[in-house]
């Protein structure tokens, strides 16, 4: 691909990203849909489950935060609740950063706030030459964004006729998909398969003390450690 | 508390930590170690996203979501594009679901 970034390139990188955010989108819509019944089950209006939709874009903290309610939590607990769930987004941030470094700021602010554990994957699993070009990333990203609220909305619309439980029982997309993200690397390479290995045998080792949010953190970052002598550079 | 303000508040919560790290970065040196253990992030998270989770897809089952990540792992390791190797782990699921009883 050129590197000079005409208007058609660009508007091509848009569509490439967004294409490669379908499978993202496909697996959000229904789970964003039974978030949209549930919420209307708690005293969350549409237009406030719509609103935690579109500000906090957290699919995690968001069933979280309606179980919490539910159970009759103060609004504090479950802002905190948020807070250690979505830490793991640090270090997937942090993790992407590096190939957005050639952009202002701005750019790479407003990239980082769609970072999700979906986003997240599909980026670095996909070519770097692309993911390094925030026209590619903001199609990524507005794509699995779109299919998270309007998927909100349409469950709040439609939460007397369908049961929560019909969309989450479909949370097995998402992991299909990282597992279809995750298998084409790791079979090229045994150091890969053994980060990986590492990542999943630690956090299940891990998440009974440590609870999901941290656990997920703690495991990523001393799986991570294997690769400093198991792989080349780049 | 008000309902919009907790809402407001877990925004604050969830976008603080991703954009720490496009203004942190730059302080941190990138040395050869530091690179590798970036770069080997991708992977860890990945495994640690999938196990143990995939497991309580169905909650009370273990099986479903397990059949569900072989199906996966299976048409993935074969090359299926990404979309056959997501349908046909969620046919699998349910086919696995509908047969099982209830615990």
């Amino acid at each position: 691909m050129a590197r000079s970034g005409g208007k058609q390139c660009r508007r091509q990188l848009l569509i490439s990203g967004v294409k490669a955010g379908l499978p993202i989108a496909l697996g959000y819509l229904p789970l964003a849909v039974s978030f949209g019944v549930l919420a209307a089950q708690v005293p969350l209006s549409v237009p406030q489950s719509v609103l935690m939709s579109v500000i906090v874009y957290a699919g995690a903290s968001q069933f979280m935060a309606v179980n919490m309610l539910l159970l009759g939590a103060a609004g504090a607990e479950v802002v905190l609740a948020a807070f250690v769930v979505n830490f793991r987004h640090f270090i997937m941030s942090m993790s992407l950063a590096g190939r957005w470094s050639r952009h202002p700021k701005w750019v790479q602010t407003l990239l980082s706030l769609g970072v999700t554990d979906e986003t997240f994957a599909v980026a670095s699993m996909a070519e770097r030459d692309l993911t390094e070009r925030p026209h590619f990333m903001a199609g990524l990203m507005l794509c699995a964004y779109g299919a998270w609220v309007s998927g909100t909305a349409i469950g709040g619309l439609m939460s007397i006729f369908v049961p929560p439980e019909l969309g989450s029982r479909m949370v097995i997309a998402l992991y299909a998909m990282f597992i279809g993200l995750l298998v084409p690397s790791v079979r090229r390479s045994w150091a890969l398969l053994a980060v990986a290995a590492a990542g999943a045998l630690l956090n299940t080792l891990l998440r009974p003390v440590l609870g999901t949010g941290w656990s997920i953190i703690a495991a990523a970052c001393v799986a991570a450690l294997l690769g400093i002598s198991l792989l080349d550079d780049a | 508390m008000n309902l919009v303000l907790m809402i407001v508040g877990m925004s604050v919560a969830t976008i603080l930590p991703r954009v720490a790290p496009i203004y942190l970065l730059d302080r941190l040196p990138l040395r050869k170690p530091l690179r590798r253990w970036l770069a080997a992030i991708p992977y860890a998270v990945l495994g640690a996203l999938i196990v143990p989770g995939v497991l309580y897809v169905d909650a009370q089952r273990p099986a479903v979501g397990l059949a569900g990540a072989i199906a996966a792992g299976l048409l993935a390791f074969r090359g299926a594009s990404m979309f056959t190797v997501i349908a046909l782990s969620i046919l699998t699921t349910l086919v696995v679901g509908a047969w099982m009883h209830p615990m």
